[in-house]
Formats: structure tokens, sequence, C-alpha cells
């Protein structure tokens, strides 16, 4: 009997559609757990976790201390282990295994430490824990043990702690001050110079003789460019004198005492000392440096600024360029074109370029745009420059054109999508009351489809901004040297390489040499763009749906 | 009528001026806009459509033969040359002649530069001329007193007034003397030579028919770099009476010797240690009745060139056996050509040559890509001698009734072919023929092996893993949130999954390298354990889920098996997951990994099946979206009256539903495999990106567009290199093309009919 009703279950189908539901779960699971994958391990980046202090006790060796965060743990074979140098003891087939970030890269050789979980002590978690983060050698944890004044002791033990605020404040404000002379300053005077060095070389190619008066111009103006970089590099050795005249002194878990110099250090906090308040306001307020801040030590410290500012002007100059180009093909193919077996295969060729590699695209971006059309630009008007290169090299305006090239059949669809969607009724009317066909578009139709040319854009937009592998060919670079926008005419370089997210995350996390230690800041980035793709596609989204009911509404 | 109208509106008059104006404003407003959007419209689609022609105007030199163009003909007065060479530039011609006088000329007029005198006495006679490796530019003169003078053609290059200007030199390797090959009452008959930094070595054939070697060895002071001491080593060989010897190489490193007689027998001895020559195997190498012409080394010295008096050209190279003995094997050989070879002149730098036949027919081959480039009428007299410039696209030839041609060539590809591409390649040195990608390497005499078969299965096996994990997932996701989904849970779900269309594939494809690579190495039992238990389980929470009490059930409405389903999935992973360092120590001694090492399957920690995982869940929202619309889209009526004759819903389902949208879910596939095949970043990323062929799905691949993404930025600008990423690029676009426009003809073709039923 029982079996009899398996077997009549089994026929009805219930259990394949149970099947078939597994896999809606198993898809829903994956999408959700990915995005809480990279939320949580993005978000936690910034939190100041406490430091742990631990006895550590390896068989037949010396119990040292360890100091550190700990950041991962995970259980593992006895075999395992012993492929990896451990030994556990007879009849234990397995243990848990710790990952220590005990920082102190320059003095331990390595940020983190796989620590096996029986031979560690508990741990304690004192409250003067100093952790440091450096310009450079990633983090440092130790305890304070002195603020030192041009290698004198000025405060020690307790009172160190408000000396190292202080100074340490000092010591921001002028590598900020430095920050700013070098970048701008001295990069107006390189400016100047090298621009000088393009005169003279027109001059020569249009043979002007060397004792002509513009030679002897531009050798005056040279001058007094090097006479200015003269007295600013007085006054940036001022201020290196005046930087480095503090230094820290903290003693590492192993006992050692060492300096370590405040022009390095960018943050210093005690985080077993914070309140939960505290550790929030901290938070926001590195989440503000990675917004805002510039990468150190190759992209694996410090900010993201110049890859979210590239990322953006590239979409931004992408759109400038998609929306016309693609309404009017829209508007051409649905408007003027004569419908026929012609249109209908160009619309599905269209249809189908949404669908070619991306990488396809940067293929034809480097051969088409940068070494054809910029090496011909390159000839015609910056010849003076040459050999090296100005737009005969991969930069932003290439970058934005190639992204425009792939993102325009999206818009073509989504605009010709708009466009059918507005009842003939409403030409028809506009037609009957004497307007041209001009202005029946301009006026009417045009206007109706406006919300589908926004979805268009957006969904543009958001595949451009997730895009990588045509951008490695012809623009991006891992550390760009400039902005695409400063102070220095025209303004806005369009020749310019620049930094993106999507590449910082490839970049950062497969080329750098300490993975491990960015791996953080890999997941940070890689939230940062999954929420402005989301972001842009829910707005896509909801637009779309918002007019298809208006589409309903007025066919009704 | 009208004028009561004008009267009464504000606006002019229909027929007044102003009204007249305006009209034609307005028409011409609205011409200007119907040409301006035609225009438009027409050039987006154009630079669209671009794409296409571009990289195939990229391409199509690859595939374009051998052009050659007469730029030069004049006579000249020397004409009993046996040897001539061009320079770098095609510019400076050498001359050499049979009786001991050798010449510079300007290629392009035959006016003479300078004639060197070589240090040879009044009344010596010369018998015998070898040159050297092309690329050396060593050469010697025998002569019948068993002497023989070793001299070298150079090129000076000064630029005065930043124009440059070629000074070409005689210079002697080893002084300027002669150097006894043989004894003093022997002549050389035959004689050759090559020359490097550290040996030159003599080989000369006497008229009492026996080979004298010679090798100078330069050994230099180790105090005194300047200054060093010749060392000389010799040893003879006595050939048989029927050895009638025709011709007579050495190669470029002076370890090998290949002797040819009048029978036609191929002689090889190693001559690695001068003192001890050693003959390895004498083998025939052409048939009764045909003779061998010519004889020369391809640029490398491993591969001889065979110019038989039929017009076939073999390519023979010495490959190694189990015990470690050296045979020669005819590789290939190119029958394109049907007069007797005269000469052979092989390119400097890549693995062609040029043949000349006896009816004055010049033939352009390259030997891997065995491809003929060129058979074309070059002479009408071929008793001549060639010379080939270093850059292979200049060729001076020089007939013995003293006319000369420079001719130019272009030649930039010859290294592809169709068969190079796609098929299996014997490379000079491997044992059997190979496909294999390797565009660059460290070392110099490098040949580049562009197959892009390992490619093409790269990223064809990474389709297929990707493939295999959305297919099942994707259809069978869709085909619930169509037809069984409760409407309010479909409106959460369906953009749920649509949205991770949108997720840059980058983020995954970190994820998959440096999340998922080392958790699934980690616990690889585990995750097939996931495999195997999520359907068991499944089903199994179907068929408790009918043990419960009917209040209980009754509480859920139908369409939301989805939602109780997801804790069971959780706890199948997490469970799975628990278990796996168990499971791994119970059946693989505590280490999967190398427990498939042991049993010969090799296991990268970046491998197919992280990439199929990974790439499978970047295509299922492409998949899911399509067939979704499509099963929804099946119109309500066929269900209804299904289910209204009594069927059950699994039984519409199958009969009626996915029979009806079955085109719709075969268009989804196609877009999802396109969408497979051109992924980029997660290929890059997460694999090893060794370019092999072997379908292990616990071994990595190199895809043909992750290829692209590493390669392209380094790949000089019109080089072969350059071209062949193109044809990949190429390749990749077409294939794409072809599944969209296969999957849009049939969902155009579905729509129609749901419209039609």
């Amino acid at each position: 009997m029982a079996n009899q009703s398996i077997s009549s279950w089994f026929k009805n189908g219930t259990p394949w559609v149970w099947l078939n539901a597994g896999a809606v779960s198993i898809s829903l699971v994956m999408v959700v757990g990915l995005l809480g994958l990279i939320a949580v391990r993005g978000l936690s980046h910034f939190w100041p976790a406490d430091i742990v202090a631990v006895d550590y006790t390896e068989p037949g060796r010396e119990s040292i201390q360890l100091l550190g965060e700990f950041i991962d743990k995970e259980t593992v074979s006895a075999l395992r282990l012993k492929s990896a140098g451990v030994d556990l003891p007879e009849g234990q087939t397995s243990a848990q295994r710790f990952l220590l970030k005990i920082g102190n890269r320059d003095y331990f050789g390595l940020d983190f430490r796989w620590v096996v979980g029986p031979w560690m002590s508990e741990g304690s978690y004192p409250e003067n824990v100093v952790a440091v983060e450096r310009r450079e050698w990633g983090h440092f944890y130790g305890y304070l043990s002195g603020v030192k004044e041009d290698g004198q002791v000025v405060a020690s033990d307790g009172a160190a702690w408000d000396e190292l605020q202080s100074r340490l404040e000092r010591a921001n404000g002028l590598v900020d001050q430095i920050k700013a002379i070098e970048k701008h300053e001295i990069g107006d005077i390189n400016h100047g110079l090298e621009s000088l060095r393009l005169e003279a070389r027109e001059l020569e190619m249009a043979g002007v003789n060397e004792s002509a008066l513009q030679h002897q111009e531009i050798a005056q103006s040279r001058q007094g460019w090097n006479e200015q970089y003269k007295v600013l590099q007085k006054a940036l050795a001022g201020l290196y004198t005046a930087l480095n005249r503090d230094q820290m002194m903290m003693t590492m878990s192993d006992g050692r005492e060492v300096e370590i110099p405040l022009s390095k250090v960018v943050d210093a906090y005690r985080p077993n000392a914070m309140s939960t308040l505290d550790k929030l306001a901290f938070y926001f307020h590195e989440v503000w440096k990675f917004i805002s801040g510039d990468p150190r030590e190759a992209n694996t410290e410090g900010g993201i600024f110049p890859a979210i500012f590239g990322t953006v002007m590239m979409v931004l100059i992408m759109a400038v360029l998609v929306t016309p180009f693609g309404v009017v093909a829209a508007v051409y193919l649905k408007e003027y074109a004569t419908q026929g077996p012609m249109i209908r295969l160009i619309r599905i060729a269209v249809n189908n370029l949404a669908g070619v590699p991306s990488i396809v695209y940067g293929v034809f971006g480097l051969g088409f745009f940068v070494y054809f059309l910029g090496g011909n630009i390159d000839e015609l008007f910056f010849a003076a420059s040459l050999p090296s290169p100005t737009f005969g090299t991969p930069g932003l305006l290439w970058a934005s054109l190639t992204l425009a090239i792939l993102t325009v059949p999206v818009v073509i669809v989504a605009t010709e999508e708009g466009l059918s969607r507005i009842p003939r009724n409403i030409r028809e009317g506009s037609l009957a009351l004497g307007a041209t066909k001009a202005e029946t578009l301009w006026r009417t139709v045009l206007p109706m489809a406006a919300p589908a040319m926004m979805t268009g854009l957006i969904l543009a937009v958001a595949r451009a901004a997730g895009e990588v592998a045509p951008l490695m060919m012809v623009g991006v670079v891992k550390l760009a040297p400039a902005l695409a926008v400063d102070t220095i005419a025209p303004y806005l370089h369009l020749d310019r390489q620049f930094m993106h997210l999507g590449f910082h995350i490839y970049d950062v996390g497969f080329q750098s040499p300490n993975v491990e230690a960015a791996r953080p800041l890999v997941y940070a980035t890689a939230l940062l763009l999954v929420m402005i793709i989301i972001v842009l596609n829910i707005t896509a989204i909801s637009i779309r749906n918002r007019l298809r009911e208006n589409a309903k509404a007025s066919e009704n | 009528m009208v004028e009561h109208s004008s009267i009464g509106s504000v606006l002019p008059a229909a027929n007044s001026p102003v009204a007249m104006r305006r009209r034609a404003w307005r028409e011409f407003k609205d011409r200007t806009a119907r040409y301006g959007v035609a225009l438009g419209g027409v050039s987006v689609i154009f630079a669209i459509v671009l794409i296409f022609f571009y990289l195939l105007y990229v391409v199509m030199p690859l595939f374009s033969g051998a052009d050659i163009a007469t730029e030069a003909e004049y006579s000249m007065t020397e004409n009993k040359a046996v040897h001539i060479a061009l320079n770098e530039y095609n510019d400076v011609a050498f001359s050499a002649d049979a009786s001991g006088h050798v010449h510079f000329f300007d290629a392009d007029s035959g006016k003479g530069i300078s004639t060197p005198a070589l240090p040879l006495a009044e009344d010596a006679v010369v018998r015998s001329f070898s040159k050297g490796d092309f690329s050396t530019g060593v050469m010697a003169y025998g002569l019948d007193d068993g002497r023989a003078l070793v001299f070298k053609r150079d090129y000076k290059i000064s630029y005065p007034d930043d124009k440059r200007q070629v000074t070409p030199l005689i210079s002697y390797p080893l002084g300027e003397r002669l150097v006894n090959v043989a004894a003093q009452d022997e002549s050389l008959v035959l004689l050759t030579v090559q020359s490097n930094d550290e040996q030159t070595t003599l080989v000369g054939l006497t008229g009492k028919n026996t080979l004298a070697v010679l090798g100078l060895v330069r050994e230099e002071n180790f105090m005194d770099e300047d200054a060093f001491t010749i060392e000389e080593k010799r040893s003879e060989i006595q050939l048989s009476e029927a050895e009638n010897i025709t011709h007579m190489q050495m190669d470029i490193d002076q370890r090998e010797l290949y002797l040819v007689d009048a029978a036609g027998f191929l002689i090889y001895y190693d001559i690695s240690d001068i003192t001890q020559p050693r003959l390895i195997q004498k083998v025939k190498a052409v048939p009764p009745g045909v003779d061998v012409t010519a004889f020369e080394f391809l640029t490398g010295g491993i591969s001889i060139l065979v110019g038989r008096s039929d017009g076939q050209i073999d390519q023979w190279f010495p490959l190694r056996d189990q015990d470690n003995n050296y045979t020669l094997h005819n590789v290939r050989h190119f029958k394109d050509q049907t007069a007797a070879i005269v000469a052979l002149a092989p390119e400097y730098s890549r693995k062609g040559f040029l043949a000349l036949d006896a009816d004055g027919q010049l033939g352009i081959y390259h030997t891997t890509a065995e491809r003929t480039l060129l058979v074309e009428p070059l002479l009408d007299n071929a008793n001549a001698v060639m010379g080939l410039s270093p850059r292979a696209n200049g060729l001076l030839t020089l007939s013995n009734d003293g006319k000369a041609i420079l001719t130019a060539l272009d030649n930039e590809h010859p290294e592809v072919s169709w068969h190079s591409l796609w098929q299996e390649v014997w490379y000079e040195s491997r044992d059997k023929p190979e496909y294999i990608w390797q565009s660059s390497s460290a070392s110099n005499d490098f040949e580049p092996k562009f197959s892009l078969s390992p490619l093409t299965f790269g990223t064809i096996k990474a389709a297929f893993y990707a493939m295999m994990v959305a297919v099942p997932l994707a259809i069978m996701g869709a085909i619930y949130t169509a037809y069984f989904m409760s409407p309010k849970m479909r409106t959460m779900v369906k953009p749920t999954i649509e949205i991770m269309e949108a997720l840059p594939t980058v983020i995954l494809g970190f994820l998959a390298g440096l999340w998922l690579a080392p958790i699934v190495e980690g616990n690889l039992p585990g995750v097939f354990s996931i495999l195997v238990m999520l359907p068991i389980m499944t089903i199994l929470t179907a068929y408790l889920w009918t043990k419960l009490p009917a209040s209980f059930r009754e509480s859920i409405p139908d369409g939301w098996e989805a939602a109780i389903l997801v804790p069971v999935v959780i706890m199948v992973g997490v469970v799975s997951m628990l278990m796996s360092p168990t499971l791994e120590l119970w059946l693989f001694n505590g280490d999967m990994p190398r427990w498939l090492d042991d049993i010969g399957v090799g296991f990268d920690q970046r491998n197919s099946l992280v990439v199929g995982l990974v790439m499978g869940f970047a295509v299922i929202p492409t998949i899911f979206s399509i067939t979704e619309d499509a099963i929804f889209g099946v119109p309500k009526h066929l269900t209804i009256g299904s289910l209204a004759l009594g069927a059950t819903p699994w039984q519409t389902l199958t009969r009626v539903v996915l029979l009806t949208a079955s085109p719709g879910i075969f268009s989804a596939v196609m877009i999802g495999l396109g969408r497979a095949v051109g992924e980029t970043m997660i290929v890059l990323m997460a694999t090893g990106n060794t370019p092999i062929m072997d379908f292990n799905i616990f071994e990595g691949f190199r895809a043909l567009s992750a290829n692209i993404a590493v390669e392209m930025p380094e790949a000089e600008v019109a080089s072969t290199h350059y071209r062949v990423l193109f044809l990949a690029a190429l390749v990749l676009f077409m294939a794409t093309f072809i599944f969209n426009t296969v999957a849009e003809v049939v969902r155009q073709r579905l729509r129609v009919k749901y419209s039609s039923l």
C-alpha cells in the first residue's frame, strides 16, 4: 500500500515539481549568499577588531607572545597539518587552526600567521595595545612606551598616549602640506617646463633658427620656472625636517623595542580600549578615508578615490557619447526607415551585438581607436611630442568610446521598445493637427519615450561600470599618476590613463605581492561596485515598470 | 470663408508671405531632421558593423600569400659568382666568384662599391667555396694545396649628417692567414665551414675521398680578455669508394655534418667531438631515378632541406628515440615545383625558405605552417645564384650571363596557415605533431607556435562545465517560477535572480579565484556530497511534507515550495561542509587532491570545477530570464484546456507547456552559451591559464578570451602575434554572433506562434 502510494506519488509528478522548486531555492541561496558574503567581508574590513594577546608554545620551542587580530579559523586533518610541517600528537586526527594577523611585516616578515589551536593559550585583550596604521609595511601592533622629539624622550608610559595624539595631528598636517606642494605647485612647474619643451620642439620642426627671439623667450621662462622650483624645494626641505622631528617608541609582542617615526604613521588607535560607540565613529571615519583617500603600498592599503573618480569619469563620458547616437539610431530604425527584411536584419544584428563578448570590443578599441585613430591624430596634431604618443596610446577617451560602442545596442533596443509602446493614435493626432513629422517626434513622441531612453542609458551605464576586460586594453592602469581632471588647462585630459574599480579588484586581488593582506580591501571595493550597479539596475527596472504601467493606462 | 477665418485668427492668412515663409521653414526643418536622423542612424549602424570588418581587415593579411615585384634589373660583368648576399637594408650586395675574388656592389644599380683583395697568393688555385650560416656571413675558399682561407663579410654602419651610411668590409675570424685543413698534396674538392666567437670548424673533402675535419677552438686567457690561444683539433674520415659526395653541410653549432652522395644517400655524422667523428645514420633520401640537386640547412641548424631533381623539397630532422639514439626523419615535403631544384635560400629568422628550380620558377615556402606561399616564374636562365636579405624582404639573383635582378618580396606572415592554427604541427625537436600555443619565450631563436586549438578547446571546456551547472538549475528554476510559483513570490524571486545578470564578472572571478577555489580544494568531498545530496534531500523533503499533518500543510499556500526548500538547501550545504574533513579522512586518506594525484588525475587549485560553478552562476540569470518569459508566455487557454481534460499540472507542463515553449528554451540556452563562450574575467581569474588539452575537471585551461586579455597589451602592432590575437577575437565574435542569431530567429518565430495561438 505504501509502495503503491509512493509510485503514484512519483507518477503524478509532485517530486519533480519539488525538484524544480529546489532549483529556484539553490539559485536564491547562491544569489543572496554571494551578496551577503561580499557585504559582510567588505563591511567588516573597517571595523577596528579587538587585538588579542596569546601565548603560543610550539612543541620543543620556547613560548612566545603573539599580538594580532583573529581573521579566520578552520578545522584541518592531521595529514594536511603534517604536510604543512606540523605534527599533532598520536591519535588526534584533526585540529583547529587560526589565522592571526600579526602585522609588523618589516620585523616578522609576514603579516599573517597560522597558529594551531591546541598550542595556544586562552587569549587576553590588554587595553593598552596600540594598532598603528603606517604608510609603509602595513599595520603595526605593540605597546606604546614613549614619544621622542629629536631623539629625546618627551613623554613615556601613561602620558605618552595623549602626547602622541597631538603630535600625530601635527605630523599629518605637515604631510598634507607636503603633498599639496608636491602635487600641485611642483606639478604646475613640470607642466610648464614640458609645454616649453614642446614649444621649442615645434620651433625646431618649423625650422626656426636657434638664435631666434622665440628661443630666447623660451629659455627665459624656463629660467623662471627653475627659480620657482628652487624656492619650493627649499620650503619642502623645511617641511620635511619638521616632519621628521617626532618618533614613537613601541614594544613589540616579542619584547623588542622599536622606534617608528611619526612621518610614517597615518593613524594610531587602541581598539581594546574603545567603546562600541568609539568603534562606530572610528568605523565611519575609516569608511570615509577609504572612499576619499589615495591608494598606498601598490594599492593594497589606503583609499580608492582615484578608482571611483576614474570609473565615474569614464561612465559619464560614455553616457554623453552613447545617448545621442543610440537614440538617433533607434529613431531612424523605428520612425524613418522603411520596415522591410533589411531593417529586420539590422535589428537582429544590433540585438546580437549586445551579446558579443566584451573582450572583442576591447580588441577592436585597441586596434581601431588607439592605434589607428589615435596614431593618426598624433601625427596630425601632436607631432611635436612624438615619438611619445598623446592619443596613440590607451586613454580615457578611447576607453569611453569603446564602451560606448559596447553599450549602444542596449540604448537602441530600449529606446526602440519605448517608441513602439507609444500608441499610434497619439502620432496620428499630432499629424492630423498639421504638425510635421519632425515636430511630432520632437514634441510628442520623444518626450513620451524619454523614460525608455533613460532606462536604456541606465542599463548601459550599469553594464559599462562593471566591464573590465575591454578596459584592460584601452586605458585602465593599476596606478594613474594624475586624475583626468585637474587645474591645468584644458582641465579635462582625455588622453590620460585612469584607474577603475573593476580593474582595481582584478589587479589588487591577483597581481599584488601581498594578496592576503589586500583581500579585505578587495572585498570592500567589490561591495562598492556591486552597490553602484545594483542601485543603477533597480532604478532602471523601476523606471521601466512605471513606464509599462503608464503605457497600459494610456492604452485604456 | 478664407477671408473670414483670417480675420478671426491671430495666425497669418494661409497664403500670406509670412505663412508661406513659415511653412517653408518648417518643411526645411522636417527635411533636415529626416536626413539628419537617417544619416545619424545609418552611421551608428555602420559603426557597429565596422567592428566585424575591422577585425577581418586586420586578420586578412595572415592568409594572403606572398608577392614579388621586380625592383631593378641590370647587367654585371662579373659573371662567375658562386655566392651572392644582400645586407639588411637591401642596398649593398656581395658576390664571391669561383676563383677567389669578392666584390661589393650597389644592389639597385650594380655599381661597384669596393673589391677587397683577399690574402691569397697570385698562383693560388681555388678549388672549392663554402658559405657558413647566412646569418654569420662566414665563408671560406679551399685551395688545391689542402689549405683554406676563412673570411667574413661585414658592414660598418655610421650616421654622418643623420644619414645612414653602410661601409662593407671583409674581416678574418682566424686572422689574415690560410689554415691547413688537409695535407699539402691534397686538394680540397668540397669544403664546409662554420664559425662563431668560440670555435671555427672546417670540413674538407680531399681528392682521395677522405674527409679532413679541423676544429679551431679559441681559448681566452682568463687573466687578459684580449689575449687568446687557438687550439687545433683534427681528425680524418675515410669514405668508401662508392660514396661519391656531391653536397656537404655543417650545422651552425658545429656539431652535425651531413653529406649527400651521388646515389641519393644522406650521410649523417656527429662531429661534436672533432677528434672522434661518429657516423650516425646513412639513409636513402630519394627514390630511384631522382637525384638530390640542392641541400641546405633551415635556419636554426636543426632541419635540413633536400631539393630533388623532380622538383620536390623534403624537410628532414633528427629525432631521439627511447634509447637516446638520433635518427633522421622525413617530416614533410613540398611538391609544388616540377623542375629540378637548383638553389635553396633559407630565411634568417623564420622557418621559411625560397627555392629556385631549373625552369627559373621561384617558390616561397614555410615549413612548419606547411605553406607554399608563391610559385612564380622569375628567371629565364636557371643557371643562377640567389641571395636573400636578412629581413626576407628582398632577393637578388645573378644569372651566369651576368643578368642581375633585385626583387622585392612581400611576405609578412608566412608562419600562419589554416593547418598551423587548427591542426597538429610537427615542430622541430618535438617527437610528434602537437597542438601548441606558445607565443613568446625568453630564448632568442624561438619559433612562436600559434595553434588556436588548445585555446578553443579551453573555451569549449569552460562553456561545457558552466552549462552543466547553469542549464539544469536555470531551466528547472524557470519552469517552477513561471508555472508553479505563487504570483506574490514570483514578483520577488524574478528580479532577484535577474539582477545577478548585471553583477560585474570581475567580482565573480575574484571570488572564484580567491574564495571559492581554496574552499573547494580544502573540502572537495563536501562539494561532491552537496551535488549528490541536494536532489536526494529535496525529494525526501517533498515526501516528508506529504506526511505532515494536513492542517499544517494547508497553512502554507501552493507555490511556496521553493521557500520551504531554502532552509533545506542551506542545511545540506552546511552539513556537507562540516562533514567534508570526516569524509575525506574516511574515503581519501585525509587529502583528496593528493589522492587524485595518486590515481593519476591531475589537480590544480584553480580548476574547471570552480570555473564551472562560478561561470554557471553567471549564466543562470540569462537562461533563467528568457526561459521564464517563454514559459510564462504560453497562452493560458492551452494549459487550462489541458487541466480541464484531467491532466495533472505536471502532465500539462511536460506535454503542453514545455513543448510549446521549447524554441524559447532553446534560444535561452544558445544565448547563455554565447555568454559563457565570451566571458573573460572569470576564466582569466579562476584558472591557471595553461594551454593544455585535457578534459579533466580538476585541471585548468586557457580560454580564447583570457588569452587575448593577457597577451594583447604586449603584442607588437601588425606582427603575426597581433593578427593571430585579432583572429581569436574574430572567432569569438563569429561564434557568439551565430549563437545569438540562431536564438534570435527562433525567438521571433516563437513570438509569431504565440500571437497566432
